[in-house]
């Protein structure tokens, strides 16, 4: 049952008569949910803050939350629920510091009692819900955008390229390799090919806990595109267990060079091209 | 019509491709590269394709030409600049640059060259004391 123009100059009448003693109500009714977790001066601001946007709404004549009286309400509730998504409140908090108001009203009309007051009452409990609903999306929406944030935050942090000496740079997988990962780390070494100028990559697959036909796929695409560019790959931290699966499915490596560990890589790259260790030279000159 | 200018440094020619070649324009390039090389008998070629954003079949192919052209008249050919968008793209499709070496930038490019001209000589010197030491 939607609010009549008429019933909306009550509500803001009602709302604005007993301001006080119905935002003490409902400050009281929240801060029981919230237990102290958030501060009683910064609950008023919030409960005030809607209070009024409530009254300002209902004195424009709301009928729907979603009309265009309703636009500074709407922005109000998504405010206070955002922020309660970042800050870790469940949705049944946020939705309860809305529906508080319900409690409040109720026993400021059972007192006033006249003769429409059930169908006032009914009529402004709808427009509540639709409050509780649209927090409730907000909410929802917000906490979706933080998961998204993460999520990419992660897939940054996942795949650096380090520089291990001049002209050769590593990545260290960890973790799962799938589609969207593995194209993050074909373009961020290749761009970090072009970046530093250098001809070797090593990457090193220690920490990728399974590889199969389409992991196996991906890293061959990420050398055959490096080759592409006039830089060379190789392939480290090949565990036991990888490599006989790498065998039971076929999967050719062909001509690229693949080391047991980080160490062997290097030291492959560094005789390519042509750095003399002490040890090496101790060797040849005895 | 757009011609591609070919620089001389030292004993390599430099061709810059900077704008989206045309049937006509790769096919005057590949004239004036083999005359170019003839005439100052450089050893080595570098082909920049920074500037390029797609390289197509056609490239591919324009590329592979001027490689073989090169390789007859003794001359070796390197691709240089090739951006990671454009080898990605390239891997995706399945095209492979056959034959052709490449190189991350001129400078590396310059390297490669100067290196395989280098073991040649090596190749030729030893086979010299060979033969001198064979046939006393």
């Amino acid at each position: 049952m939607a609010l009549g123009a008429e019933q909306g100059g009550r509500l803001a009448e009602l709302l604005s008569q007993h301001e006080d003693r119905l935002t003490n109500r409902w400050i009281e009714i929240v801060a029981g949910s919230l237990r102290g977790r958030l501060s009683r001066a910064e609950l008023a601001r919030q409960v005030q803050e809607l209070h009024r946007a409530v009254a300002d709404a209902g004195r424009q004549g709301i009928g729907d939350l979603a009309d265009e009286h309703g636009g500074e309400l709407r922005a109000v509730l998504a405010e206070i629920s955002t922020n309660r998504a970042r800050q870790g409140f469940s949705a049944t908090e946020t939705a309860i510091s809305v529906f508080a108001i319900k409690d409040a009203l109720l026993e400021l009309m059972e007192q006033e009692r006249g003769e429409d007051t059930l169908r006032d009452f009914v009529a402004f409990s709808s427009l509540i819900d639709q409050m509780g609903l649209f927090t409730f999306e907000t909410f929802v929406r917000a906490r979706e955008s933080l998961i998204a944030d993460q999520a990419e935050q992660l897939l940054e942090l996942s795949t650096p390229v380090v520089k291990l000496w001049e002209g050769v740079v590593a990545v260290p997988l960890v973790g799962t390799l799938d589609s969207a990962r593995a194209q993050v780390v074909m373009e961020r070494l290749l761009q970090t090919l072009v970046d530093t100028g250098s001809p070797y990559a090593i990457i090193d697959i220690t920490g990728v806990p399974a590889v199969d036909t389409q992991v196996a796929q991906h890293i061959l695409k990420t050398v055959v595109a490096a080759r592409l560019m006039g830089a060379d790959c190789i392939i480290s931290g090949i565990r036991p267990q990888i490599a006989q699966t790498i065998v039971a499915l076929g999967i050719e490596f062909g001509d690229i060079a693949t080391k047991a560990s980080l160490a062997d890589a290097l030291r492959h790259v560094l005789r390519l091209t042509g750095v003399e260790t002490t040890a090496r030279r101790a060797r040849r000159e005895s | 019509m757009e011609r591609v200018p070919i620089l001389k440094i030292g004993d390599i020619l430099l061709v810059s491709i900077l704008v989206d070649m045309s049937d006509q324009t790769a096919v005057q390039l590949q004239e004036d590269l083999a005359e170019r090389i003839v005439a100052t008998g450089c050893h080595g070629v570098i082909i920049d394709i920074t500037a390029l954003d797609i390289v197509d079949s056609f490239v591919g192919r324009m590329l592979s030409t001027i490689a073989s052209i090169s390789k007859v008249l003794d001359a070796e050919t390197v691709v240089v600049g090739m951006r990671p968008a454009v080898a990605i793209t390239l891997v995706e499709l399945g095209l492979s640059l056959n034959g052709i070496r490449t190189a991350l930038n001129v400078e590396r490019g310059m390297e490669l060259i100067a290196a395989s001209r280098a073991d040649d000589w090596d190749a030729v010197l030893v086979d010299d004391e060979d033969t001198e030491t064979a046939t006393p």
